[in-house]
């Protein structure tokens, strides 16, 4: 094991430069010295807090998928709909590959991604599951790129305000519940590092 | 000319997974030890499948723009509106810093990506010489601005759900969103898969 402070070898993801950083601070975020491109993220300390993220995480995820998202009245009447319901609506005009897109990009990604990270931090809280430990850190690597809530997000403004046109429109609870878990994600995702996983790894199914 | 050591050069691959660096073992299927993904000195067939998609992507942008992908019936009548119609539609009757968004992410973005996943491509094919720093910038916009295209595929989802009133206004998708989401995807799966240390290797063989 090398002591705090040691100089490691790292190669550039991005330039594939050998380079020695020694890596010291706990807010340190190494570049690589050729091509700038981020070699080493800063340690985190605590497990606790990436889990208490991802638990609220889940919670909000399923807010956001089952509450309405847009409620609109017109003469008396109120439509409304949630996100799965307007992947069912897509697939229903024989838009099958599209709504596929939109049910994979909105929902199932973000949602096993939530999942698994959930999953990997209590293994390792509970020093549980060493033998799934890399499947399912492979899986959370694999699913990441794919989840688009940020983008989803700016396309449900830019709806509101499309339809706001039409009718009257009143944001429901899986609006608020989106914007929530945008920031809860960046959070999240800022909470730990997949050097911080493997430390963890190590230090507890010793 | 400098001497610079790259992790191929000194028989080491950095796990593009979990960030492992790990001795080359020639073989047919090298794992990483550390989480058991396949390892790959750089990224297998980069340029060619790059390439592939690039090409099935430029070919699905001619009827992602010339299609339409909404059809909306109003009381007063019906029309087909294509990416570029939808523009400006929101630039007449909306705000222009929506129009503006809108513009930016469904025809600037997928442009520029093509355009400069042609120039990496090329580069990686012609052997360029200059110094690779530019083109990396280049590819490092691509994949940070790659997935905001999706917008107009989310707002198009949600318009399809809510405005379904029966007597006033119903909105339809038409083919041209799934040959524009095609598109979308394409270039997100050939930024994917290209290897942006190609440009360093090249360079450095110079």
């Amino acid at each position: 094991m090398l002591y705090p402070g040691a100089p490691r070898l790292l190669a550039c993801p991005q330039c594939d430069l050998l380079q020695k950083h020694a890596h010291s601070a706990a807010t340190d975020r190494a570049r690589c010295r050729r091509c700038g491109a981020v070699v080493a993220l800063p340690r985190h300390a605590s497990i606790d807090r990436p889990l208490a993220l991802a638990v609220t995480c889940a919670q909000v995820f399923v807010l956001a998928n089952v509450f309405p998202l847009v409620s609109m009245n017109v003469h008396g009447d109120t439509i409304s709909t949630t996100m799965p319901r307007a992947v069912w609506a897509l697939y229903q005009h024989q838009m099958t590959g599209l709504a596929f897109l939109v049910l994979v990009t909105t929902l199932l990604a973000p949602g096993i991604q939530i999942a698994s990270i959930l999953t990997l931090l209590v293994c390792l809280r509970l020093r549980r599951g060493q033998q799934h430990f890399a499947r399912l850190f492979r899986l959370v690597q694999a699913i990441r790129d794919w989840g688009m809530i940020d983008v989803l997000m700016l396309g449900i403004l830019v709806s509101l305000v499309k339809l706001a046109a039409l009718a009257t429109v009143v944001p429901g609870v899986a609006l608020w519940s989106f914007a929530v878990l945008l920031v809860l994600l960046t959070l999240l995702s800022s909470s730990f590092s997949t050097r911080d996983l493997w430390r963890w790894s190590v230090e507890r199914y010793r | 000319m400098n001497r610079v050591l790259s992790a191929a050069g000194a028989g080491l691959i950095l796990c593009l997974t979990c960030e492992q660096l790990a001795r080359y073992q020639p073989g047919p299927a090298h794992r990483c030890p550390r989480c058991g993904q396949l390892m790959h000195v750089r990224k297998p067939a980069s340029a060619a499948r790059t390439t592939a998609y690039l090409i099935a992507a430029v070919m699905l942008y001619i009827p992602a723009n010339l299609l339409p992908i909404m059809h909306t019936e109003t009381l007063v009548g019906s029309e087909d509106d294509t990416i570029m119609s939808g523009v400006i539609v929101l630039l007449k009757t909306g705000s222009w810093p929506l129009a503006a968004l809108v513009f930016f992410a469904s025809i600037m973005v997928p442009m520029l990506k093509l355009i400069a996943l042609t120039v990496l491509v090329l580069s990686i094919h012609r052997r360029w010489r200059s110094p690779p720093l530019g083109r990396l910038r280049l590819y490092r916009l691509v994949e940070l601005i790659g997935r905001w295209s999706l917008l107009d595929i989310y707002v198009l989802t949600l318009l399809v759900a809510l405005v379904q009133l029966h007597a006033l206004a119903t909105v339809e998708p038409r083919p041209g969103a799934l040959a524009f989401a095609a598109v979308v995807v394409l270039t997100l799966l050939s930024a994917r898969s290209f290897d942006p240390r190609l440009l360093w290797d090249t360079h450095e063989r110079a």
